[in-house]
Order: structure tokens, then C-alpha cells, then sequence
């Protein structure tokens, strides 16, 4: 067997009757950090919802960790050891901070302890008690990220976590990445910060109109940054 | 002779009991509905019937098996809440997505046939179910006579009530339970069974419903119409409180319920409309509800 933790093969994804998705194909390694680069509205986030069989309808084929996951409903793909933290972040309003944090369940063995999340996120451990909305946006998205840390899951998809946050916790949530790589978790990054994303991925897929139209790895960002200006315009 | 407000205290006091009583049966009730309505946004019409066929698993248990009250109390809302489980795994999870008017029809109809079916089988005339042993009697407070049986049926409801809330609002299971009302689709995503949790969550809200028909069975005329009377004023209730909202659920039962058993000594002729003349005031001023968010 490879050392391929998600091959994603020919999937389409609808919206109703949208279609958003038309055939995507790309394949992240254990322990790669894999980015998706793209305009708005390319079907980033809709690459990483499919996979997890939160849209309408989908095809293809979504192999994790060597299982077939496009029949399976969306806790049972979680269950095969993959975490989301979606672009809206998704914090529970009813729900206090650690209550967010021990929300998740566990999905594999390896994750980190309560105490190890807060050790990475010391500003959540202070204010665990509070409600999870009442964070500010950084710590918000430091709660997103953390949830999932704990559950045992080695892939994980991560929506645009440097948006809209300020320039300071950016660079911690960078730090976090290369902490987590250096861990041997497998991750996808949707991102439009392409200053945030460059140094931290492995490789790199470009997406337009729902499908991949490149792929290369980090060292071969120079020579390709042409090409990112004309379909991304960075 | 002690009077309030120019009413004699004993008939006050006696009329607050029977309040109180009553804001029992309306907080067990509109708990469930606000658990139901709170995590699958479906009015559960059907709640008054399930209510029913809580006191009549009881009777039957009573005349044809041989069981008690005590056990009753444990096993009709664990048989009734099983069919409630079977009627979402069946029935109401089809409508899942769709406008919640549908849910609202199809639980009406449930009502209707559960109903009809309890009349079917029992007849019109309704039958009475004993008083348990232990609690016949009275208590002599002095200044009032206090049925035992009504002070059972206060003090059990709010330890259920209290039971329910501590679960919901204080345990893991209840976290998760309040990440599903907010929002399903990403806790799923994070590796919960959600349709299991949704199927539990309406078979636990129908189970309270048939434990207030076992509890209320010894002191009303069990019949098949017995919740469609009372769910109206549930639903009053529900609203007064904040829809989804358990603990508005549970306060505003027992605050309806004295408010009630109080025009009953004062004004008897309103008894009947005051809760919805509370629930039209509360809509104008706080169309959330008293505990309602937003």
C-alpha cells in the first residue's frame, strides 16, 4: 500500500441542482501538507464539504486512509479519522469553551490531551469557561483549530483559518501548522492568504470552475509563480 | 377566619395546590415538546396522545398484567418512548428538511390516529385508575389539608424537570445535545450519529409526556381525549416560555398553572382563557417568549 492518506478521484458535488464540482481529482500523502489555491467560488470549501458528504449529492470516489468513503454518511467519514474546521468556524453558541473543545468525539487514538490543547492555546485555557461565541475572532478560530486535535484524527481539513484575523495571529496559527506537521498529521488547507499558505505546504493544487487545473510541490513555487499570477491574480 | 385578598386562605391555598398540580402536568409536557421542538424544529402535535397513551399503558398494566403504579411509572414511558422512536425512525425523520409545517401535520395526524385507536379499543367513558397505596391520605399542615398524592405529583415533576435540565445543560450528552439544536449538519461532520441522537432526543420528550400520563392517571378520568385538552394549553405554554427553551418550559408551567388554580378563586369564569390571555400579552411585548433567545 502507498503512503496515500485521501485520493480523491472524478468527484462531483451538487448543490441541489448546482453542480459544483466536476471531477476533481488529487491525492495528499501521510503526513503532507497539501493547499488548495483558488479564486472565491472556485469549490475549495465544496472540495473539503464533499469529502466529509456535507452537500447535496456527490460522486466519484473519496478514498481515506484506503477506505472508501463517498457511500458513507458523514460521522461514519469522520470516523475514519478526519477532522473539519470549517471556513465559518463553526463555535457553538451554547456551548462553553472547553464544552466546544470535549465536543468532538473521539475518532482514533493518538490525539492530543485536554492538557496538551491547552498547553498549545494558552489563551483558551484561561478563558475555557467562557461562552464560545464571546471569544475574540482569533480565539475563535484557535478553538476550531484545537477541536480537533483532540479527537485522534490524522487528517485534517482546514477552511480558511488566517481570514479576517489579525496579523499577530496569523503567524501563531502558522506556528501551529508546522507543530502539527512536525506531529505527522496530513493536511489540507483551503486558504486564500497565499503569504500565509506558501512556506507551510508541501505541495500545492490550483483549482478553477470546480476541478484541479495544477498541481506542484513547494519547490517548484518560483518557477510556477506565473502561472499563479494569471489564475489567481497574487 | 384567615382570608386573602377577602378569599378564605384554605380555599386560596387549596386552589394554588390544584395550580400547582396542573403547572406540573403543563411544565412535564412542555419540556418534551421544547426538547422536540429545540433540536428538530417539529411541533409535536402527537404530544397529548403519547400523554394519553403514558396513563393508558398504566391502566393496562394495572388490569391485565398485574403491574403496579411504581413499576408503571418506570416502564409506560420506556414502552411509550420506544414507540416514539419507532414513529421518528419511521415516520417523522422522512420530513427531515422540509417546512415544518409538514411535521406539524403529520404529528396532528398521529394524534388523530393514536387517539381513535385508544377509543377504539377503551370506549368514551373513560376509566379511573387507584391511587397507590402509599399515597392515599392526607397531610395536616394546620392551616391546610395537603393531599398526598398532590404533593407527590409536585415534588416528583420538579425533580424530573430539575433531572432533565441538569442533563441537558450541565453533562457531555447534554452538549452535544445542544450543538445538535444549533447546528446538526457539523457536529455530524465531526463523527456524531446524529439521526440516532434525533431519534433518542423525540423518544425521551414522548417518554416524559407518557411519565405525566402515568402520574396524572390517578387523579383525572383516564380517557382518549385526555391530552388533546390539555396540549392546546401546552402549547400556550411552550410559547409563553420561548420556544426550544427548557427552562422557560419549566418555569412557565408551574407559573401558569398557580396563575391558573388563582383565577379559579378570583375570577373562576377566565380560568380557562387566562394562559392564552398571558400568551397574547407575551407575544406583543417579547414575541421570543420570556426565555426565549434572539
Amino acid at each position: 500500500m502507498s503512503d496515500e492518506f485521501l485520493r480523491v478521484t472524478n468527484l462531483h458535488a451538487f448543490y441541489g441542482e448546482s453542480h459544483i464540482l466536476h471531477g476533481v481529482d488529487f491525492t495528499v500523502n501521510r503526513g503532507e501538507v497539501v493547499t488548495l489555491l483558488g479564486r472565491n467560488g472556485a469549490g475549495r470549501t465544496t472540495t473539503l464539504r464533499a469529502i466529509l458528504g456535507l452537500v447535496g449529492s456527490r460522486s466519484g470516489s473519496v478514498m481515506v486512509n484506503g477506505r472508501e468513503a463517498i457511500a458513507l454518511a458523514p460521522h461514519r467519514v469522520a470516523r475514519l479519522g478526519v477532522g473539519y474546521c470549517p471556513e465559518e468556524r463553526g463555535i457553538y453558541a451554547s456551548l462553553s469553551t472547553e464544552e466546544n473543545l470535549l465536543l468532538p468525539p473521539l475518532v482514533g487514538s493518538g490525539g492530543l490531551t485536554l492538557e496538551e490543547v491547552y498547553a498549545m492555546f494558552p489563551n483558551l485555557a484561561e478563558r475555557r469557561a467562557t461562552q464560545g461565541t464571546r471569544l475574540s475572532g482569533g480565539e475563535q478560530q484557535m478553538l476550531a483549530v484545537a477541536r480537533i486535535l483532540r479527537t485522534g484524527a490524522r487528517l485534517l481539513l482546514l477552511d480558511e483559518i488566517s481570514e479576517g484575523l489579525a496579523p499577530v495571529i496569523v503567524q501563531a496559527l502558522a506556528r501551529t501548522i508546522v507543530s502539527l506537521r512536525e506531529r505527522g498529521y496530513t493536511i489540507v488547507m483551503v486558504e486564500q492568504n497565499f503569504r500565509f499558505a506558501a512556506p507551510l505546504a508541501d505541495r500545492f493544487y490550483v483549482m478553477e470552475r470546480g476541478r484541479i487545473v495544477a498541481g506542484f510541490p513547494a519547490a517548484e513555487l518560483g518557477a510556477k509563480m506565473g502561472l499563479l499570477h494569471e489564475l489567481l491574480g497574487v | 377566619m384567615t382570608t386573602i385578598f377577602g378569599y378564605p386562605l384554605v380555599v386560596v391555598l387549596g386552589q394554588l395546590v390544584l395550580g400547582l398540580v396542573n403547572g406540573s402536568f403543563y411544565a412535564l409536557l412542555s419540556l418534551g415538546l421544547a426538547v422536540i421542538f429545540g433540536l428538530m424544529r417539529v411541533v409535536n402535535f402527537a404530544h397529548g396522545a403519547f400523554y394519553a397513551l403514558g396513563a393508558y399503558a398504566a391502566l393496562v398494566g394495572l388490569n391485565v398484567l398485574g403491574v403496579g403504579y411504581w413499576p408503571a411509572l418506570l416502564l409506560a414511558p420506556l414502552v411509550v418512548g420506544a414507540l416514539g422512536v419507532v414513529a421518528e425512525r419511521l415516520l417523522l425523520r422522512r420530513l427531515h428538511g422540509l417546512d415544518p409545517l409538514y411535521g406539524l401535520l403529520l404529528t396532528f395526524g398521529l394524534a388523530l390516529a393514536i387517539e381513535g385507536t385508544l377509543h377504539q379499543v377503551f370506549g368514551s367513558s373513560g376509566e379511573s385508575y387507584p391511587v397507590p397505596e402509599a399515597l392515599r391520605g392526607v397531610f395536616n399542615l394546620g392551616f391546610m389539608i395537603l393531599p398526598r398524592y398532590r404533593a407527590w405529583v409536585i415534588v416528583v415533576s420538579l425533580v424530573v424537570c430539575f433531572g432533565t435540565w441538569f442533563v441537558i445543560e450541565r453533562t457531555r450528552l447534554g452538549a452535544t445535545l445542544r450543538a445538535a439544536t444549533e447546528n446538526a449538519p457539523l457536529l455530524q461532520a465531526f463523527g456524531v450519529n446524529v439521526p440516532v441522537l434525533v431519534a433518542a432526543t423525540y423518544g425521551g420528550g414522548v417518554a416524559l409526556a407518557a411519565f405525566a400520563g402515568v402520574l396524572s392517571a390517578p387523579v383525572i378520568l383516564v380517557s382518549s381525549q385526555m391530552g388533546s385538552a390539555l396540549v392546546i394549553v401546552v402549547f400556550a405554554v411552550v410559547v409563553i416560555g420561548g420556544m426550544g427553551s427548557i427552562l422557560g418550559a419549566v418555569v412557565s408551567g408551574l407559573l401558569l398553572g398557580l396563575v391558573e388554580g388563582f383565577t379559579k378563586v378570583i375570577y373562576p369564569e377566565a380560568s380557562n382563557i387566562v394562559v392564552f390571555v398571558i400568551m397574547a400579552l407575551v407575544l406583543i411585548v417579547r414575541p421570543h417568549g420570556l426565555f426565549g433567545r434572539e
